[in-house]
């Protein structure tokens, strides 16, 4: 018995110290940042409640039963098997029981779906795998992936994932939201269903292609907030966070402004030595490349082709240019890349290391010609 | 013609119609006894195929950062323990109870239409066995869910067509069970037996049955469409043809939320039965334990856009579907009650049944209240797609459905055997699984309340500790359900050697049928109706 206690003992206290050196974990859903997540949070622990009362009265009464109620005690069986009065209780008391849970939950409904009368409209594109945002009132437009700190870990099994800052919870370019404004998001998606979610705001919404869902938010408090993709589309669903970062108005422009100037912004073609097109190629491959055509450039058999050794990669470097630009049945069209960007991903694709590639050659930004034809 | 009436009736005398020998004796049994031994070990086996998928996904949930597989090769394993547990291990399982029970509950010879019992037998074999093979085929088995939604499901590669098509073969292996439970129940009854006098396994058996005829051609329907969206160029699903991905889910979710009622309510059955044997009591409010079981059927079949709060409904739907979801506390509530009710002022003994019984109705009761919670349409905002909800259907299917087969097996394998399991290593095992599944499944609702998404194969740092707990209660889980493999194996081989009465459990007798047949059962039974039906409900 003395023993049973020890062990016991040193149990608990391993737990403890289990929480003490890790503190950052929670219990409990999180508060949030809006007056709807709050209202969310109250709900759920009103709820909680009352499934811990009833849950302490049923297991206490069993368990009372169970201990007294035993042939071992010489405790003798009754013969009633029903009871027309209590029956006809307990049916009634769970209903009063649920009326009162669903009243405040019907407000919550209704309270989730005022999108009316916004002040801002951000429509939220969910492709495989990252989002795309765009701000529809100022003209921002850009893509959100997983940052590249986290995207290269979690591809090398030999680098930890404890080292990386907010560990697949971060991105290269968050979602940035002025505090205390009705902002309106539209949901729809690229290729399959996604779903995006950030606790904090108290809701996730669908992002189905072909359809626009709607959803609104108005935070209170400056500061990061994270979520992540919540219904499974494909293989890197785990992989495609949400970062929203909510500042003050006067900051928030300031952002908006510095954005969009960047954004109008020419690319910069001007030469750049091997090293720097190798290295920027790097970034412009994990961000584009690096889901299907994976880290070492093998594909992934039986779904996405290899580069390593691919004839399209190392040959003819024209044709090249034209596949990554129109793209094919199964591969999108990246006509988006600026040629800076191509010129950088091309030469590393070619001769990367990494992807067991060595033709040796480079292109410059100002020799991509383009393949593409931009109507738009 | 004379003659052959003869010889057959020479053949009789010499012969008690026993089983033939050797492996034919299995394959070609029309006998509900063998056929529910083949339903039984068959969905043993793919427990423990399933089982090692989970461990694979628990191994990888171990520590975060990627260790042992792909992201895709996680989502297959996602997606086939699912189906695999779901129409491999549980559903047969409780087919092979069926098949065993439902005919010496009610003393009647064998189920009304034998030869159907042993095709639906083997076309739920063929089918699993194609589901398996798409584990070899190339880009991997399916990888997008158990649920196969839209558009996602049509990048499966090879194995789409494949897994289909193993759905349509589990379907109709599933119907035919159900139209034989059916017809079994109608028409085999023995005089006296009265559908209010039919023990509650048989009751929730036949509403099941009913369940399963309606849902699964409404799923066949659903993947069909999918095949000729994919091959044949129609676009049910697909905007760009004027289509709806949401109407993919509709369809899936109302035969999906029956479905797990299916898994369910002969749960609720087994718990009826072996409870009030160990109080020695009575059954409390058996009608409105009948009564009960159908309101949860009939309302299964009203709420199933629970599963799609976030999916953009309406402000009308929304509320429709909480308030129909919020109702089914009432009958389930009930059912817990009737079970306190029937332990109260009882004259208890624990032996292993009733320990998982015990457990069942309490853990199933912790699924419930979590079902409660997500019932609320808007909280469900935060709860969907997270390990709360994974949490949530783990209780109501690990500690209930698994745990009541499990209780089955020590309950009645004394009456398929003659023998006793070794009450020991049956209670070794209870404690091993009740605790070590709480380990499993409890953190997991605190990782989906702190935000962790279902179905990833890696998640950030702050969700480390309580995925390394939960998965060390994975390995002892599993591990520790190889004991009913060897109480199994041991008890065929004679158990603790003490022969066991026909009642097996005192009194058992007044409560149901089986008990008044020989341990273990004869190869035939009831090929005269019983003379005495028990009534202790009235």
């Amino acid at each position: 018995m003395k023993k049973t206690k020890q062990l016991l003992a040193c149990l608990v206290l391993m737990a403890l110290g289990l929480g003490t050196a890790h503190a950052d974990y929670t219990l409990n859903l999180m508060k949030g940042v809006t007056q709807l997540s709050n209202e969310l949070y109250d709900l759920h622990m009103l709820i909680l409640w009352i499934c811990v009362f009833i849950g302490i009265a049923v297991f206490g009464t069993m368990f009372y039963s169970i201990y007294h109620h035993r042939k071992s005690k010489g405790h003798k069986a009754e013969q009633f098997h029903e009871n027309t009065t209590v029956e006809i209780i307990w049916t009634i008391i769970p209903t009063l029981i649920l009326v009162g849970m669903a009243i405040p939950a019907t407000k919550a409904v209704i309270d989730l779906d005022k999108v009316q009368d916004s002040e801002m409209s951000i429509k939220v594109t969910g492709k495989q795998w990252y989002w795309e945002y765009e701000y529809l009132d100022s003209g921002v437009h850009f893509e959100s992936h997983l940052d590249e700190a986290s995207e290269k870990t979690h591809r090398v099994s030999t680098m930890d994932p404890h080292n990386v800052p907010n560990y697949l919870l971060n991105v290269d370019k968050p979602l940035v939201v002025p505090v205390g404004k009705k902002i309106r998001f539209l949901f729809t998606a690229a290729d399959v269903i996604h779903s995006w979610w950030v606790p904090d705001l108290g809701w996730k919404k669908d992002a189905n292609p072909g359809f626009v869902n709607e959803a609104w938010t108005y935070v209170d408090k400056p500061g990061t907030y994270r979520g992540q993709c919540t219904e499974l589309c494909g293989r890197d669903h785990g992989f495609m966070p949400v970062v929203v970062i909510a500042m003050e108005q006067d900051q928030y422009d300031a952002w908006v402004k510095a954005t969009l100037d960047k954004q109008n912004q020419k690319p910069d073609l001007s030469d750049q030595t091997r090293n720097t097109l190798m290295a920027k190629g790097e970034s412009v491959y994990l961000k584009n490349c690096v889901a299907c055509h994976q880290i070492d450039g093998n594909g992934i058999s039986g779904w996405f082709p290899a580069l390593r050794g691919s004839e399209k990669v190392t040959g003819n470097m024209d044709q090249l240019i034209g596949f990554i630009q129109a793209g094919t049945s199964k591969m999108p069209a990246f006509k988006k890349l600026p040629d800076d960007e191509l010129a950088e991903l091309i030469t590393y694709i070619r001769n990367a290391p990494a992807l067991g590639n060595n033709v040796g050659d480079e292109i410059q930004p100002n020799k991509i010609t383009p393949k593409w034809d931009d109507d738009e | 013609m004379t003659a052959v009436v003869a010889e057959h009736d020479d053949h009789h005398d010499h012969h008690d119609h026993g089983p033939e020998k050797g492996v034919l004796r299995w394959i070609f049994t029309t006998n509900h006894k063998d056929i529910g031994t083949l339903y039984l070990v068959f969905g043993l086996i793919m427990f423990f195929v399933g089982g090692a998928m989970a461990l694979v996904i628990r191994s990888e949930l171990f520590e975060p950062g990627l260790q042992f597989v792909d992201p895709n090769f996680f989502n297959s394993m996602t997606t086939m323990h699912a189906l695999v547990m779901v129409f491999g291990a549980v559903m047969p399982a409780f087919v092979g109870l069926a098949n065993w029970m439902i005919p010496m509950m009610i003393g009647a010879p064998d189920m009304a239409l034998p030869r159907m019992n042993n095709m639906s037998f083997w076309m739920l074999v063929a089918g699993v066995l194609l589901l398996a093979s798409t584990l070899f085929m190339e880009g991997g088995a399916p990888s997008g869910g158990w649920t196969f939604y839209p558009p996602l499901v049509f990048q499966n590669g090879k194995s789409f067509p494949f897994a289909i098509f193993s759905v349509h073969l589990l379907g109709i292996s599933s119907i035919m069970g159900a139209i034989n439970v059916i017809a079994t129940i109608f028409n085999m009854r023995a005089p006296g037996m009265t559908l209010m006098k039919m023990p509650l396994f048989v009751w929730t058996w036949l509403i099941t049955a009913f369940l399963l005829i309606a849902i699964m051609p409404v799923f066949a329907g659903a993947v069909t469409m999918l095949l000729t969206d994919k091959f044949f160029d129609t676009s049910f699903f697909d905007a760009a043809g004027g289509g709806d991905p949401v109407l993919y889910q509709h369809i899936f979710w109302f035969f999906g939320h029956p479905e797990v009622y299916v898994m369910i309510l002969p749960t609720f059955g087994v718990a009826s039965t072996i409870i009030p044997v160990f109080a020695r009591k009575p059954l409390f409010g058996y009608a409105s334990m009948v009564y009960a079981t159908g309101a949860i059927a009939f309302l299964s079949f009203i709420v199933w856009a629970h599963h799609m709060f976030t999916v953009g409904m309406p402000v009308a739907g929304e509320l429709y579907f909480m308030y129909a979801t919020m109702l089914i506390a009432i009958p389930t509530g009930v059912k817990v009650f009737n079970w306190t009710a029937t332990m109260w002022k009882g004259s208890m003994t624990f032996e292993t049944p009733m320990l998982f019984s015990i457990a069942f109705v309490v853990l199933f009761t912790m699924g419930g209240f979590t079902g409660l919670m997500m019932s609320v349409a808007p909280v469900d905002f935060q709860y969907h797609d997270t390990y709360f909800i994974v949490a949530h259907f783990h209780y109501t299917l690990v500690p209930a459905s698994i745990f009541i087969l499990m209780a089955a097996g020590y309950f009645w394998l004394p009456k398929w055997t003659g023998n006793m399991y070794n009450e020991k290593i049956g209670r070794l095992h209870f404690w091993l699984s009740a605790v070590s599944v709480n380990i499993l499944f409890f953190p997991q609702h605190f990782l989906g309340l702190a935000g962790m998404p279902r179905r990833i194969p890696d998640y950030a740092i702050q969700f480390a500790d309580w995925n390394m707990v939960s998965s060390i209660g994975a390995f002892i889980y599993g591990f520790s359900q190889l004991l009913f493999v060897y109480i199994v194996i041991d008890t065929i081989r004679g158990g603790t050697g003490e022969k066991v009465s026909d009642e097996v459990w005192e009194d058992a007798s007044k409560h149901s049928l089986e008990w008044t047949v020989p341990s273990p059962a004869p190869y035939h039974t009831f090929s005269t109706p019983p003379a005495r039906i028990p009534t202790e409900h009235f």
